[in-house]
This record gives structure tokens, C-alpha cells and sequence, in this order.
């Protein structure tokens, strides 16, 4: 993969840092994962700061620079108003979804943020149904810290899956 | 989850019926035999009489390769073509299908490229698919090779007729289709130049899912209001699609196969609903309100009187014009209980940055995650595995009664009846 290819930025921290700041990461993200498995979506947004960006998009828009998102929010706000209609209003089948997530890696440290990756697996079950690999991607992460603790000013949920399988019902 | 992952899945027999079994029932207009959507017999009849047959089908969007060598790949039915622009500028639509022993050359999704190349035997074709280079055409010393009769002309691609307007490729199998613009019916390219003016094209991205339903079953939902203003509580709430605002289900006046679904939101961001109206609606909530309304505006942009239309454009297309989110749906048909969808969510050249984003933030109403498109999945999947499974075998159609064509009531399946009319014309049933 080259070095300027967009999925794929250069890391530039010093390696005891990182190694401190991935504890703290995966520290997150597992709260994160437990929130979202346990269907506690309305308690998703929290993980975000006020004017947070989060999109779902597949790896061949990423790769071809488009900008559209399956889920595409602009700020917290926006992010409770699909964890409310997802939670309250949506009509989809009962399921069960589980992330399994692993090697993240900690790019840079700068006033901007924390930047971050982390390789996720999104298992789904339904009802009578199999467990299936539903999503496989990574998360390209900048963090900031407030109060204290990690929040998300960005997380870009990028798919390698090309062709998901009917619908993606809860935020990844 | 993809059809063939299903755990409990069988389709019982007298849905897989073989043709000779499938009699349409006598009340011909107000019921839909499930086997149209289960058997395997109908849809083999079904990609080539209608997909094969005298029929334009969409293949991408002329944004998508402006340059000469610009290539995408893409499908007629659940055929793999290759959509190219050659270096006059013409497009061409031709089979993924090597001449020489079949394979399916052309991995990449889209490209650019001097030839397309055959990396089996290295078979070679020029970008309208003329097969240009053959190794070893003449053998190695003296032997071996093709014989001497062997003539490059007449071992091309497989091509396929095209027909472009304003910046929307189809192609078709058939010579004797009608030109494009007579296809589309006078009152359908009314709508189809909403959307597309022939103002440039920016392409937004792309998203593909497969929903675990026959392909009709998509025109069908795009054709029955009825469950917009039932199903989807974000249309009703938020006022984008209600019974009792200025809305309109059209079928084309010719055949009844293309239609669109249109509605005119009001100035309110949320709906008024009469009591009367309510008490039939459980998904109506009163309460709902968003906390980020910049969703839910509309920016007028188009000399229209609807805000939201839907077009189904048989049988493989639909234009979603949803207020300000723009997209064009591939529908590839794959086996009775399976279809691809393919989505190309676009705005215009000279959107500003501002407009391209609310573009992108309303485009959380549709694709596979949107509040409306998610919904339509899962029923359309409910549905499917309903008729599959189950011992009754029919649909029944009866809202509007008798009625075959448009609608001005959204309590109507006449614009669905209208298409079977000509479904059934077609396949002979």
C-alpha cells in the first residue's frame, strides 16, 4: 500500500505513547462495543463531542474519495435523532450484533486530536437465522479529550464488505 | 443477510411451479399468484423476454466515464456488461465475457484503460469490444496458431445497443426496441428531466446491497403508496409523504410498466394529520420531533410541483428525487428470491459545498441504512420469505378496485395493477 494512500496515514508518535494511548483506546472502544451490542442506542451518541462527524461508508467510496455515507451525521444532535428512530420507531426484524475489534494503532498526537484506527468485525444474528460476518472495516478515529476522557470528535466506519446483505439497522 | 446464508429456506414446490403450472388466477386483476415471485421457470422466462427482450435497461451514469478509456463495470439483468467511452467519445455496452474461452475479464469496478485485455489467454479488445489481438495468432515456427480463415471481426464482444439522454446510459439486446425517449412515455420523461436537465453530473457514491426478494417486488413498493403512509413514520411525521397532502401515484399511459410516486410537501416541517387520518395510522407519533432539523429541509431546486418523486422505470431503474437527496437504483436481478441493488447517490457540478452536504446528510433517508430504505428492505424480505414458506398462494390487490393505471389517491394499488397488466402480456400468462 503506498504511503499517501488515504486509509493508510504515515504514524508519527513516539511508541511508548502510543502504547499508553492504545490502552486507553481500546479501553473506549470496548465500552463503545458493549453500549451497541447491548442495543443501547440511545446511549451511542454519548461517545461523541457536540459537533462530531460519523459516517459509514464502504471502502470503494473511501478509496475514490466520495463523500457519501450509508450513515452520515453531522453532530451529536443528529446522531440522537437516528438513535431515537432507530430505538423508538424503525420497523426491522428483532437481531443480535456483536463487534469484535482489534489491532488498533495510534497514528499521531497534535493539537488537532488523537488519530487512531482500529479493525473491526461486526457479527449479526437473527432470529432462526445464522451468525453472519455482517461488516468487516476499520474505524478511522480522531479523538478529543474532555473533562478528562476520550471523546469522538470523528469516527469514519470504513467497510471492506462491497455488498452488504440487505440492511444495516444500528450504528457500527 | 444474503439468500444464501438462509438457515430455514426452502421454497416449497408449488411455488417453484414449472410454467405449465402457472395459471394466472381468474380475478385476474385483483390477485398476484405468489408463484410469480418463487419460481425459478418464470424468472428464467422473465430475463429474456423482459431484460433480453424489447426493453432499455440502466448502466450507468455518463458522470461515471467522461473520459475516453473510462470504463465501468455493470450489469443488463443479471448479465455482467462492460459500460466504456472510446476514444470518439462514443459508449459502449458490451458482455464481460471473453470470446475466446468465456471469462469474465474485467474485475475492476470502474477504470481507466488503453484496451481491455483478457488476462486468461491475453486475448485483446479495443474500447468498443472489437477483438484486436489474438497470441500466437500464428503459431509458434510455423505451427500451431489459428487457422487461416480465422477472422478477428467475428470474434468480438458481444455488444449490446445503447441509447443515452442527458447523462443516463442504457442499453438493450433488442434491435427492434423502441428509440429511448418513445420508451420512456411521454409523462415519465417529464420526470426522468426533473432530475436529469442535462446539467452535469457530480457523482456522490455508491452504495450495493442485496435484499432477499424477487426483483418485482421492488417496482411493486415504489408503486403502492398504501405502505408509504403506513410503513415508514418518517414520511408520515415529518410530513413527507401523508394521506391527505397533494400526492400522486402515476403509471405511464402507454404500457403501465414505468410509474412514479410523487408528493408535495407543505410548508410545515410537521405533518398535520386529521383525527381521522391518525386513528388509522399506528406509526403516526405525535410527539416526534428532531433535534437537527436541517434534515428536513427542502431546497426548492427544480420546476416541479412535487418535492418527492420516486420513478420506476422498467425494468431494471429508479430515479430517486427525495427533496434534495438525488440517486439512481441498479436493480440486478439474481434467481427468483435475490436481487442486487446498486445505488449511485449524485448531486450537480456546480452544487455549492454547502448544498453537497445537505444532500449528504439527507441522504440518511434512503440506501441501505436510510429511515425509509431500511424499512422497505426488511419488509420486502418478510414478504419473500412469506411467500416461499407458506401454503396460501396468492396477493391480493384490491384497494382502488378495478382501477388500472394512475392514482390520486394514496389508497390505491392501481399503478401495481398496471404493471402486471403488462407483465402478463408480455410473458403470456
Amino acid at each position: 500500500m503506498k504511503n499517501d494512500h488515504p486509509l493508510n496515514r504515515p504514524r508519527a508518535i513516539d511508541s511508548a505513547r502510543a502504547l499508553e494511548l492504545r490502552r486507553e483506546i481500546e479501553e473506549f472502544n470496548a465500552d463503545y462495543c458493549a453500549t451497541l451490542d447491548a442495543n443501547d442506542i440511545e446511549g451511542w451518541p454519548d461517545y461523541f463531542t457536540d459537533d462530531a462527524l460519523y459516517r459509514v461508508t464502504s471502502r470503494e467510496n473511501a478509496e475514490l474519495g466520495l463523500p457519501v455515507g450509508l450513515v452520515y451525521a453531522e453532530g451529536r444532535a443528529m446522531m440522537r435523532d437516528r438513535a431515537v428512530a432507530i430505538s423508538r420507531t424503525q420497523m426491522f426484524a428483532p437481531r443480535y450484533m456483536l463487534h469484535v475489534l482489534s489491532n488498533t494503532r495510534v497514528i499521531t498526537e497534535d493539537a488537532a486530536g488523537i488519530r487512531a484506527q482500529t479493525a473491526f468485525l461486526l457479527m449479526q444474528t437473527l432470529v432462526e437465522g445464522p451468525t453472519t460476518l455482517h461488516l468487516a472495516g476499520t474505524y478511522h478515529d480522531r479523538f478529543l479529550r474532555l473533562d478528562g476522557r476520550l471523546k469522538l470528535a470523528e469516527r469514519q466506519v470504513v467497510h471492506d464488505t462491497n455488498i452488504l446483505a440487505n440492511d444495516l439497522v444500528y450504528p457500527v | 443477510m444474503y439468500q444464501s446464508q438462509t438457515v430455514i429456506g426452502r421454497t416449497l414446490r408449488e411455488k417453484d411451479a414449472p410454467l405449465a403450472d402457472c395459471k394466472w388466477p381468474d380475478d385476474a386483476l385483483h390477485y398476484i399468484p405468489d408463484w410469480v415471485y418463487t419460481s425459478q421457470a418464470v424468472y428464467d422466462l422473465e430475463i429474456e423476454r423482459i431484460f433480453r427482450g424489447k426493453s432499455w435497461n440502466f448502466v450507468a451514469l455518463e458522470a461515471e466515464i467522461p473520459e475516453a478509456g473510462d470504463y465501468k463495470r455493470s450489469y443488463v439483468g443479471p448479465v455482467p456488461v462492460v459500460v466504456s467511452r472510446a476514444d470518439d467519445g462514443s459508449i459502449n455496452v458490451f458482455e464481460n465475457r471473453c470470446a475466446h474461452r468465456g471469462a469474465e475479464f474485467c474485475r475492476h469496478a470502474q477504470g481507466n484503460t488503453r484496451e481491455f485485455v483478457c488476462p486468461y489467454h491475453q486475448w485483446s479488445y479495443d474500447l468498443k469490444g472489437n477483438l484486436q489481438g489474438v497470441p500466437f495468432r500464428r503459431g509458434v515456427n510455423r505451427a500451431g496458431g489459428m487457422p487461416k480463415d480465422f477472422k478477428t471481426s467475428e470474434h468480438g464482444l458481444r455488444k449490446l445497443h445503447v441509447a443515452t439522454r442527458h447523462g443516463v446510459i442504457f442499453a438493450s439486446y433488442s434491435a427492434e426496441v423502441e428509440p429511448l425517449e418513445e420508451y420512456l412515455t411521454p409523462e415519465i420523461l417529464e420526470d426522468f428531466d426533473v432530475a436529469f436537465p442535462g446539467k452535469k453530473l457530480k457523482i456522490l457514491g455508491y452504495y450495493r446491497n442485496e435484499l432477499p426478494c424477487n426483483w418485482k417486488m421492488y417496482h411493486e413498493n415504489l408503486k403502492d403508496p398504501y405502505h408509504a403512509t403506513l410503513l415508514h413514520s418518517f414520511l408520515v411525521v415529518f410530513g413527507l409523504l401523508v394521506a391527505g397532502n397533494k400526492s400522486a401515484m402515476f403509471a405511464d399511459k402507454v404500457h403501465g410498466r414505468h410509474g412514479y410516486m410523487a408528493s408535495a410537501k407543505t410548508e410545515e416541517k410537521y405533518a398535520v394529520v386529521s383525527e381521522e387520518n391518525r386513528k388509522e395510522m399506528r406509526s403516526f407519533n405525535d410527539g416526534m420531533r428532531l433535534e437537527d432539523e436541517r434534515f428536513l429541509e427542502f431546497v426548492k431546486e427544480f420546476d416541479s410541483p412535487w418535492s418527492v418523486t420516486m420513478a420506476t422505470i422498467w425494468p431494471n431503474f429508479v430515479i430517486q428525487r427525495e427533496m434534495n437527496t438525488l440517486g439512481v437504483r441498479h436493480i440486478i436481478p439474481n434467481g427468483p428470491d435475490s436481487m442486487i441493488m446498486q445505488w449511485t447517490m449524485f448531486g450537480y457540478e456546480d452544487d455549492t459545498p454547502e448544498m453537497e452536504r445537505h444532500r449528504l446528510r439527507q441522504g440518511n433517508l434512503m440506501g441501505p441504512a436510510g429511515f425509509l430504505g431500511l424499512e422497505d428492505n426488511e419488509a420486502m424480505k418478510f414478504v419473500q420469505e412469506g411467500l416461499r414458506r407458506c401454503t396460501t398462494g396468492v396477493n391480493v390487490l384490491k384497494l382502488d378496485a378495478d382501477k388500472v393505471g394512475a392514482s390520486d389517491t394514496l389508497i390505491s394499488e392501481a399503478a401495481i395493477r398496471a404493471m402486471y397488466v403488462y407483465y402478463r402480456q408480455v410473458m403470456g400468462f
